[in-house]
């Protein structure tokens, strides 16, 4: 089942059974927050639902995930997180210091971002139809002022930021496992990206086109989702994206591109030429956003796909993620 | 990273490749082979064919373990794993590999026990852990990756582990070049070696494509510098008319090989006296199967497998590309019906296949035409 | 049609001296030395590791020597080509790795 894995299949599903029948308007592009007026309150909503094994990694849990995810979807398409509602399935004889754990590390995730928890709902289903828990949230936040994300605003010559480093979550679950045998001091990078935002906006909210949290099928993914919905194409520099040593000493044991793997606090933004420099600036600044970078710029070719380039004039095409990553040894 | 971020250095590979500029002969157009995959993905990875003169073509070779198993044997390999209490193992490679029924990753969507792991050894310890179940493990590479199943038989046998055993689908580099080469469509210049191979194998083993066939051949490390120094090579051997076996990859290939390797393989595989390999068809001793002494580790001595033989669409050209003849996006199914999602022909279902690795890194470059990339 | 990365070894184990921790950028796992058994490594050298095997140690004498080759390509028909452009500064000596 690769429809879970964010990239293609995901992308499939939602484009060719849920929009169809469920959305109103299925040619709008997928974002991750939808937008609503209500008696001229401008509103976002999205939810989302987190399935991890194992349930606590080094730097997060499900319960930091949920909190945090819901409130990087809401923070990418310019909206501040209000409100959250949580919805637990629980597997029969799940301990319940494992859930209380998991209570615990909602609440403080949302103290420290800032969005209250108001509501919620528990199923339990029976031992051995689901693995341990399964967490929904979905939330609620008030369009942010100064700023209108949009695929088709992108335009030839736009940078492309990047927030800080990619693929510690992915690498980390993937070691956590334990299947692989391998080890490295890595931690997973969940956390509000919220902060980084506003600082983003704040400086220069006119020029922002787009921002994404690159989550499952990584950044490779996420941009090409974009280049697909503004017909652009996404030109990356290989020595300008920020990856840790140990994230890119896993990937090359394992076969992996930093690009496909996922991220749970990072965000990707496209940004007008003439606010770049001012872009970045405002996010180093910030707190936590010392390792952001323009990565790359947007041009007419390759249209609606993702090209790498490198110092010496090599360049490759980089697809969305067929299904989950997997290492390989040849 | 030591030992690679020092050959992927940008001044190095531009030298190189302004170094092939120079060496190669512009009224002459050169087709040289990488017989491994490894290669073909490194030369896409690092968009090297950007940095190529248009007169030097790399013909993607044979050597993607993957991508030349025929399909029958991953529906052996799962009709044995239907069995209860039967746990599948393989490298993630295997994972999304089409069998009739479906591939290992879909067997585990309906409830197969379908593990992926990283080493032979992982396998072994599943066993250990999991005393009730059989551990399969469906064991795929060339000589790289033999002897290291071979070992891993030894040590289950040292320690009296019974409920292990191989699906050995491992495969020999040697026949298969013989193969490229007596295919009588074949035009080659010379060949670029595989570098992980040869750290068993050895140098040798190539002396008869210098020697007989007057064909070039450099072994060859997988960094962008590796690959166009040894281009670089041979084309110098090229230019003097020479056919000669050279190692490039000095830093990791000794001349001789690894004897312990050599060893391991020696004492629990034999040759299989014909392997069928997608693609290229029958290809007599070119693949091994485990010996009668280690019976009790070998799945096919063991269990009753089918032996289910599945023929290739006609319509997928994969011999044609795997020989050079016809370039990944010339074959009539490319990017249509057979897609690294739902691959139809050997060279789509690995990223290590030529037409995945086109269809990954090339295509859609190749699609819009003069991208001029200026970087910053 | 093989992956291999070269790792160090870190540590080999006291009790089986087939089994070594090696590091790759700070990964870190254990491979087995057994391949390797006519010519054992010892903690500090450089092996390539390929399916959690040591397949063969690295030579730190043959990268510096192709480096060094390297860095010659195209410097003895120098005189007959105007190369120019190229700043090779100290980009042949081998990194050290953190």
């Amino acid at each position: 089942m690769a429809h879970g894995a964010g990239g293609q299949a995901s992308r499939r599903l939602i484009e060719g059974l849920f929009a169809p029948l469920l959305f109103h308007s299925s040619t709008e592009p997928l974002t991750d927050a939808a937008h609503l007026e209500i008696n001229g309150a401008r509103l976002a909503i999205t939810t989302d639902s987190f399935v991890v094994k194992p349930l606590r990694f080094p730097g997060g849990s499900i319960g930091e995930l949920a909190v945090n995810g819901t409130v990087n979807d809401l923070a990418v398409s310019g909206a501040k997180a209000e409100a959250l509602v949580v919805t637990y399935v629980l597997e029969a004889g799940l301990r319940t210091e494992v859930l209380e754990a998991e209570v615990r590390a909602m609440a403080e995730a949302a103290r420290g971002a800032g969005v209250r928890i108001v509501g919620g709902d528990t199923k339990v289903v029976e031992h051995g139809k689901a693995d341990s828990m399964y967490v929904t949230t979905t939330g609620v936040g008030r369009l942010l002022k100064g700023v209108a994300i949009d695929p088709a605003s992108v335009r030839p010559g736009d940078k492309i930021l990047v927030s800080g480093a990619l693929g510690d979550h992915g690498i980390t679950i993937l070691l956590a496992r334990g299947e692989l045998d391998f080890e490295a001091d890595l931690a997973s990078d969940t956390r509000s990206v919220l902060p980084l935002v506003e600082a983003l906006i704040g400086a220069a909210g006119p020029g922002i086109r787009w921002m994404r949290d690159p989550t499952r099928g990584g950044a490779a993914t996420s941009l090409n989702e974009l280049a697909r919905d503004c017909g652009l194409g996404m030109v990356l520099l290989e020595d300008q994206v920020p990856v840790r040593d140990a994230v890119r000493g896993a990937c090359e044991l394992l076969g992996l591109d930093p690009l496909h793997i996922a991220n749970e606090g990072q965000f990707l933004a496209v940004v007008a030429p003439e606010y770049a420099d001012v872009a970045l600036n405002a996010m180093n600044l910030a707190p936590g956003g010392d390792g952001a970078k323009i990565i790359g710029e947007v041009r007419e070719q390759p249209a609606g796909s993702v090209l790498v380039s490198t110092l010496y004039g090599g360049s490759r095409i980089v697809d969305m993620l067929v299904g989950d990553p997997l290492p390989r040894i040849c | 990273m030591r030992f690679v971020d020092e050959f992927r250095q940008p001044e190095l590979i531009s030298k190189a490749a302004e170094e092939i500029r120079r060496l190669a002969d512009p009224g002459r157009h050169y087709r040289m082979m990488e017989v491994c995959g490894g290669h073909t993905h490194a030369i896409y990875r690092f968009g090297l064919k950007d940095v190529l003169p248009s007169n030097l073509e790399l013909i993607h070779g044979p050597g993607c373990p993957v991508c030349v198993l025929p399909m029958g044997r991953i529906d052996d390999g799962l009709a044995v794993a239907r069995q209860p209490d039967v746990i599948f193992a393989a490298f993630g490679d295997m994972m999304r590999v089409p069998g009739t029924q479906g591939s290992p990753l879909e067997h585990k969507a309906r409830g197969m026990d379908v593990r992926i792991v990283y080493s032979p050894a992982d396998a072994l310890k599943l066993a250990r852990t999991n005393p009730d179940k059989h551990v399969l493990f469906f064991a795929i590479g060339f000589e790289t990756t033999a002897p290291s199943t071979a070992l891993t038989i030894l040590r289950a046998k040292a320690e009296g582990i019974k409920n292990f055993s191989v699906f050995c689908n491992h495969v020999t580099i040697i026949p298969a070049i013989r193969a490229i080469l007596d295919s009588p469509d074949m035009r080659l210049d010379a060949f670029i070696g595989p570098g992980h191979v040869s750290t068993v194998i050895g140098c040798r083993p190539y002396e008869w494509i210098a020697q007989n066939e007057r064909k070039p051949i450099v072994v060859c490390g997988f960094e962008p510098v590796d690959l166009l120094q040894s281009i670089v090579m041979l084309l110098r051997q090229l230019k003097a008319g020479e056919a000669k076996v050279e190692n490039q990859y000095k830093r990791v290939v000794p001349w001789e090989g690894n004897r312990a390797a050599l060893r391991a393989m020696s004492e629990v595989f034999q040759l299989r006296s014909y392997f069928e390999w997608r693609g290229l068809g029958f290809i007599s001793q070119s693949a091994l199967r485990i010996r009668d002494e280690y019976a009790e580790w070998d799945t096919e001595q063991r269990f009753s497998v089918p032996g289910v033989r599945v023929t290739d669409p006609k319509a997928a050209q994969c011999g044609e590309v795997l020989k050079g003849v016809l370039k990944p996006h010339q074959c009539k199914l490319f990017g249509q019906e057979c897609t690294p999602e739902h691959p139809i022909g050997a060279l789509m279902v690995s990223s290590e296949g030529s037409c995945a690795a086109y269809y990954n890194y090339e295509h859609r470059k190749m699609a819009t035409a003069n991208i001029l990339i200026q970087t910053a | 049609m093989c992956l291999a990365i070269p790792g160090k070894i870190i540590e080999i184990a006291s009790d089986n001296p087939e089994s070594a921790l090696i590091d790759v950028v700070g990964v870190r796992r254990r491979v087995d030395l057994g391949l390797l058994q006519d010519d054992p490594p010892v903690p500090g050298d450089w092996v390539l590791i390929h399916v959690g095997f040591a397949m063969s140690k690295i030579s730190e004498q043959d990268a510096i020597e192709q480096m060094e080759t390297l860095k010659m390509l195209g410097e003895s028909d120098a005189a007959l080509q105007e190369v120019s452009g190229y700043s090779l500064d100290d980009s042949y000596k081998l990194k050290v790795s953190k």
